[in-house]
């Protein structure tokens, strides 16, 4: 059914043309490099001196010495002493600071009595990174400032002698840092191997040489491998940087196993090449196969899971997602790289990409006009 | 039967009312024509006649809309893979790829073709098309000349037994066009067929068989011989002074199809001979003038055709 040779002259042609063509090959390299240390840099660097209100209800050297570790971290910045609640809310909703610390009446015998008295902290997590890393480091901060300033007796050094009572506003469900990475691999590759092959087909009708190609004995099927090829390795060489960056520079664990990671890995490559030259055989010329390619990219980024937590979303929104390889890919990449999950925890997600990848590639062969009718 | 099989061997094409339009518009209206193997077809006519979507539809790059017909005995409808394996066709516009060089170019299609071996194949036509020397040398970068001897190249690499050529020698300047046909000859004489459009009338006789369309019509085919003898054109040479005032009298004369310079004489035909006589009589009487009766050119017959199926189109 498929000729080797006639396959093998296609992805040689293929190969040869990519690299000749220096523009898109430096792009490749590219795109990825200077997208993760963007998005990685921008998205989950430690957030420094976010601004925020203090709403102290009583004046004495304990609560001087919080609001002055508060201040003396690179975390929080004090940027407003508030005198009433209502006033803090206003600068919260307002953007004006990202956290509201409300150190209640009482605060300081509490503390001496060992009553753990609350601290109230209230976060913006519109922003939840920013929010979550803030949130996690404030219990440390402000235990560490007590007993080193106030010289708490033993016994309430082991516990913190007060308690944190967060709460975040906006956006409960908070993404952590250590999930942007993963999403991000899946987020370059679906961008990059897309746009490579939705030109491939529309490019070879506008250079007019698809006259050629036809006139020639080459079958759709041997067309379309030949031309998918080549990208495979490309992407998988993408993937490869990208992980290597992104352990090397963000620390992001790689908990599973990194062959399993690459298969799956080469499989949503294939299928996102695959959904790519479908558009191309759709598509009348190459702008109409680029903005093909942005319309599905869009709720790739969107419903996937990458941006909003999968779970959050509205029914319909999740059966949107579940048809979008960057869906499943997410769940792969966090199960394998976070949670060490094998590929018995994965095989819903691994058969939904083959799924999505040979019902383009059937799409794609079928669309394929052989003449120029 | 047998005797059906004899004459099939000796056809490379055939096709019956062939008809194709695009969007409404017939560009190709009810064409037959044959062509016996080992021929040099010559396709004539003016640009936009329809010449390069008949040579697509007998490649199966078009379907046609109705009619039949047969490339090397496959039906151009159904047995495309056949026919594909089996024709070279070289495009108008130059379509191999530009960003390969000229051996990558014939390796993909010596590959595409099967070719045992296509590093060896691509070498060898290098060597026969005389381009050693520029192996590496992008597609894109050759002159007119190189790109047309290249595609010409690719298209015999895999010794098809039909070649369509469109427009091969459009744009080359007249030694590459030479040896260009030198070449086709050469080809002829191993017996491949050629069916080759172009819109030079001196092409045409370097052809062993034309055919001449206009407006998507077949307005004539044969031997040049059979094509001058069928135009049934009186033509007289005209000599003397002021010709081109001459040729503006007697153009919208009754009966005159056609007036052309012609040299330092005019053409003028006309396809009634009697009214053609008619109209011209005030002029033979001129004694400045010098008529002579003479044999109709190829030229003359087409110009005079084209205006018949100008005078049908509208
Ligand atoms: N794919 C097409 N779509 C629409 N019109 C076409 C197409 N191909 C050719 N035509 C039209 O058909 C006519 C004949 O074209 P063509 O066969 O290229 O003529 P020739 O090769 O003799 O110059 C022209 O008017 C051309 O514009
Ligand atoms: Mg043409």
């Amino acid at each position: 059914m498929i000729d080797l040779s006639r396959t093998l002259a296609m992805l040689i042609k293929e190969f040869v043309q990519l690299r000749r063509d220096r523009l898109t090959f430096s792009t490749m390299i590219f795109i990825p490099v200077v997208q993760l240390l963007l998005f990685g840099y921008a998205i989950n660097t430690t957030p420094r001196h976010l601004p925020t209100a203090v709403l102290v209800h009583e004046e004495n050297d304990l609560t001087r010495s919080v609001l002055a570790a508060l201040g003396n971290t690179s975390y929080f910045s004090v940027t407003r002493i508030a005198r009433s609640e209502a006033e803090m809310d206003h600068w919260m909703r307002s953007g004006e600071v990202l956290f509201g610390v409300e150190i209640p009446a009482g605060f300081e015998r509490g503390v001496r009595r060992g009553d753990r008295p609350a601290l109230l902290v209230a976060a913006d997590a519109s922003d939840p990174v920013a929010a979550g890393t803030a949130l996690a480091a404030l219990e440390g901060i402000v235990q560490t400032a007590l007993v080193r300033d106030r010289g708490l007796p033993e016994s309430i050094q082991s516990v913190p002698a007060f308690e944190i009572r967060q709460h975040r506003r906006y956006n409960p469900a908070a993404v952590t840092s250590l999930n942007i990475v993963p999403g991000l691999l899946g987020t370059i590759l679906t961008m990059t191997m897309l746009i490579f092959t939705a030109l491939s087909v529309t490019r070879e009708i506008e250079r007019g040489t698809m006259e050629s190609l036809l006139s020639m004995p080459i079958r759709p099927l041997e067309i379309m491998l030949g031309k998918i090829a080549p990208y495979v390795l490309i992407g998988f060489l993408q993937a490869a940087l990208i992980l290597v960056l992104a352990v090397l520079l963000f620390r992001v664990p790689i908990e599973g196993s990194v062959l399993l990671l690459s298969g799956l890995s080469t499989l949503f490559i294939a299928t996102n090449l695959s959904i790519g030259y479908t558009f191309s055989t759709i598509a009348q010329n190459q702008l109409q196969a680029v903005q093909m390619s942005f319309m599905f990219f869009l709720p790739n980024i969107l419903l996937s899971g990458f941006m909003f937590p999968y779970a959050g979303m509205p029914g319909w929104a999740q059966v949107i997602g579940e048809l979008l390889p960057l869906t499943h890919y997410i769940r792969i990449v966090r199960g394998i790289m976070l949670k060490g999950a094998s590929l018995y925890d994965l095989h819903i997600d691994a058969a939904a990409l083959a799924g999505l990848m040979l019902l383009a590639m059937t799409l794609a062969v079928r669309r394929f006009r052989t003449t120029l009718d | 039967m047998p005797a059906d099989e004899a004459a099939d061997e000796a056809i490379a094409v055939e096709v019956e009312g062939l008809t194709k339009s695009f969007g409404g518009k017939v560009v190709v209206r009810d064409l037959s024509m044959r062509v016996r193997r080992g021929q040099i077809y010559g396709f004539l006519g003016p640009n936009g006649s329809g010449k390069t979507t008949t040579l697509r539809m007998l490649c199966g790059l078009l379907t046609p809309d109705s009619g039949r017909g047969s490339a090397l005995g496959y039906d151009i409808r159904t047995q495309n893979e056949e026919i594909k394996r089996h024709v070279g066709y070289m495009t108008q516009r130059f379509s191999l790829y530009q960003d390969l060089s000229i051996q990558e170019n014939l390796e993909f299609v010596a590959r595409v073709y099967g070719l045992a071996n296509p590093v060896r194949e691509a070498r060898d036509a290098i060597e026969r098309l005389g381009l050693v020397g520029r192996e590496h040398q992008l597609a894109g970068e050759l002159s007119g000349g190189w790109k047309q001897r290249l595609a010409l190249g690719a298209c015999i690499l895999p010794t098809p037994e039909l070649l369509l050529l469109d427009e091969p020698t459009a744009g080359v300047d007249p030694k590459a066009r030479r040896e260009f046909w030198g070449e086709i000859h050469k080809l002829a004489a191993q017996g491949m067929t050629v069916l080759v459009s172009t819109h030079y009338m001196d092409e045409a006789e370097r052809c062993h068989e034309i055919a001449y369309i206009a407006y998507g019509v077949l307005l004539a085919h044969g031997t040049i011989h059979d094509v001058i003898q069928q135009s049934h054109l009186r033509t007289y040479s005209v000599s003397g002074p002021d010709l081109y005032s001459l040729s503006e009298k007697l153009l919208g004369l009754p009966g005159v199809d056609m007036v052309a310079p012609f040299g330092n004489s005019l053409h003028v035909a006309g396809r009634d001979g009697e009214a053609l006589d008619r109209a011209v009589a005030d002029f033979r009487n001129r004694p400045d003038l010098h008529w002579s009766v003479s044999q109709p050119s190829l030229e003359d017959v087409f110009i005079s055709l084209m205006g018949k199926s100008r005078d049908n189109f509208q």
